[in-house]
């Protein structure tokens, strides 16, 4: 039986700075985690020296006017829900923790989301009139940047990496009909402007290789970073760097929840002996992307053609045996398993028919009605900068703002679940332990990581419990221990580390 | 359990008298309900919109990530 599909989001956000000379990204970005940190009441960092300024909301507004150009390595911090906040890449970034199921995969994206909308509020305060920092949740800046949204997934190890990357590629190259976040125009310079006003997804046109471990330059469809943050020998973590950021709800849940299913599947060897394969996986996932008519095929190593709709049908179809064979166990929720298949049914059979039926549920979906309805409206043409300033500020995560807010799409998730989510973790995953020390125990936490905390009792050595099962450490197991030691001494020793 | 149930927020309020009468009443209810959400952003989409939009475009310029 495949093993749990333990997974998470992990999310680069673009920022502007507004009404500041010589904006700098990294400040900007150091600037909200450290907004954020001052809000929140008990100190949740890691790699923070106690003496560092950055940590201290009074001095942290010095500090920021007079070295701008702060270490990344400073600011990096983890959450009481569990998650990771931190700069990447002069980008701010929140990796959600370890989830049981995709739907709370889904839930964690969308309170890394409010965690950066209550970071740019706060950051108001340390900013002087007339400036801002604006969040926005997308992949591109529209002049060949791209900046990533990756999804990681626990698989077993004895399953062969090869298998994995050609058994996955079609789903992957294919599956942006749901994902995609739709993107105004192309990125490609050697291609005409105008034979490509808009495209399903944002991150198509930055991919040039099948399989590799780069992800900032010659990103490859299937990434091999092998670096499963668990125990090595039992688990792999599948890192899934070629998703476009959503906003919709429905399109991060499919994207989560249809992956696992296949992943499952392949773990199982339930997909042996009926493989598809791409001619050309590369060029393909631009035509895919290209084509919002999805009649266009694509072609197939066999020498003939599929379409995108096809193939996932056929991943579909074998999705449906293997839930009836009882396969839906590793999503960790067989009721969601079955919801995952009806809601990938239905998508497709919609997007079959027409898919601006799904306007208020998927992403690229809604943006290409809006700009095709604004376009009508104004006799706009597509190199008309109110479109692209459309497709950007879709992505803006301030509600009043927020071009996919305002226009009020079907949700799965209600406000009061993504507000709980903010500071609590998942029940299910070692981030239970994580985000329940740091809440209870914080000043006693020298260091956090995926799979170790150390603790600093006050005397040496400091004292590390391992986390390489990320299976271990959930409420069921630790909640009672955690509630029953008041300090993080008395836990180590009931721990017995 | 509660948490597990999928919940709808803002789905079209459908028929549900028959299962017939849905399959064809609710793609046009719902088309209709999706034109006149699209059609209200639309008329007050020049008010939210970032003021000068060619500005805003040209400003927005991001580090390569991964």
């Amino acid at each position: 039986m495949a093993i749990i599909k333990v997974c998470g989001v992990e999310t680069e956000y673009g920022i502007q700075m507004l009404g500041v000379p010589d904006p700098n990204p990294i400040t900007a970005s150091s600037l909200l985690v450290n907004a954020y940190l001052s809000l929140i009441s008990k100190k949740v960092g890691w790699d923070f020296v106690d003496e560092s300024p950055m940590v201290d909301a009074r001095g942290f507004t010095r500090d920021f006017q007079l070295a701008p150009e702060v270490e990344t390595h400073l600011i990096n911090t983890v959450l009481s829900n569990g998650a990771r906040y931190y700069v990447d890449h002069a980008h701010p970034e929140y990796s959600s923790p370890e989830c049981y199921t995709p739907r709370e995969a889904l839930l964690y994206d969308k309170a890394g989301e409010e965690v950066l909308r209550r970071s740019m509020e706060s950051a108001e305060r340390f900013l002087g009139p007339g400036q801002s920092v604006v969040v926005y949740k997308n992949n591109s800046d529209r002049k060949g940047n791209s900046y990533g949204c990756h999804e990681n997934y626990m698989m077993d190890r004895a399953v062969p990496f090869g298998k994995i990357v050609s058994q996955v590629m079609p789903f992957f190259v294919t599956r942006q009909i749901f994902t995609g976040a739709g993107k105004v125009g192309t990125e490609m310079a050697y291609l005409p402007k105008d034979q490509v006003p808009f495209q399903i997804s944002q991150r198509a046109d930055f991919f040039e290789e099948e399989v590799g471990l780069e992800t900032t330059l010659k990103r490859p469809i299937v990434n091999t970073r092998d670096e499963p943050h668990a125990d090595a020998s039992r688990f792999r973590r599948l890192h899934v760097i070629l998703g476009d950021a959503n906003m919709s709800e429905y399109s991060t849940f499919l994207k989560v929840g249809t992956t696992a299913i296949v992943l499952s599947m392949i773990e199982d060897g339930f997909l042996d002996g009926q493989e598809i394969t791409l001619e050309t996986p590369v060029p393909s996932l631009r035509a895919v992307s290209y084509d919002l008519t999805l009649k266009r095929p694509i072609p197939m190593a066999d020498g003939r053609g599929a379409t995108a709709l096809e193939i996932q049908g056929r991943y579909l179809e074998a999705a449906k045996e293997y839930a009836a064979a009882g396969g839906l166990a590793s999503l960790g929720d067989e009721a969601e398993g079955k919801e995952i298949l009806r809601l990938w049914e239905e998508v497709l059979s919609d997007l079959e028919v027409d898919p601006m039926r799904l306007a208020d549920k998927l992403d690229w979906v809604a943006k290409y009605r809006l700009v095709s309805g604004y376009r009508e409206r104004h006799g706009a043409t597509w190199d008309d900068p109110r479109l692209a300033a459309i497709d950007l500020q879709f992505h803006d995560i301030r509600k009043g703002k927020s071009l996919f807010y305002r226009l009020g799409q079907e949700r799965l998730l209600a406000d009061e679940e993504i507000e709980i989510a903010v500071s609590e973790p998942p029940r299910r995953t070692r981030a239970y332990f994580r985000g329940k020390c740091l809440a209870k125990y914080a000043s006693s936490v020298a260091a956090a990581n995926w799979d170790s905390m150390i603790f600093d009792l006050g005397e040496d050595p400091l004292r590390r419990v391992p986390m390489m099962d990320p299976l271990r450490g959930t409420a069921d197991h630790v909640d009672e221990l955690i509630t029953s030691c008041d300090t993080a001494a008395e836990l180590l020793r009931a721990l017995g580390s | 359990m509660a948490e597990r149930e999928m919940v709808r927020k803002t789905s079209t309020s459908r028929s549900t008298e028959t299962v017939e009468e849905e399959s064809k009443s609710a793609p046009t209810e719902k088309s209709e309900k999706l034109k006149a959400e699209l059609d209200d952003l639309l008329d007050e989409i020049d008010e939210v919109l970032e003021d000068n939009a060619e500005e805003f475009v040209r400003n927005y310029v991001q580090k390569g990530g991964q």
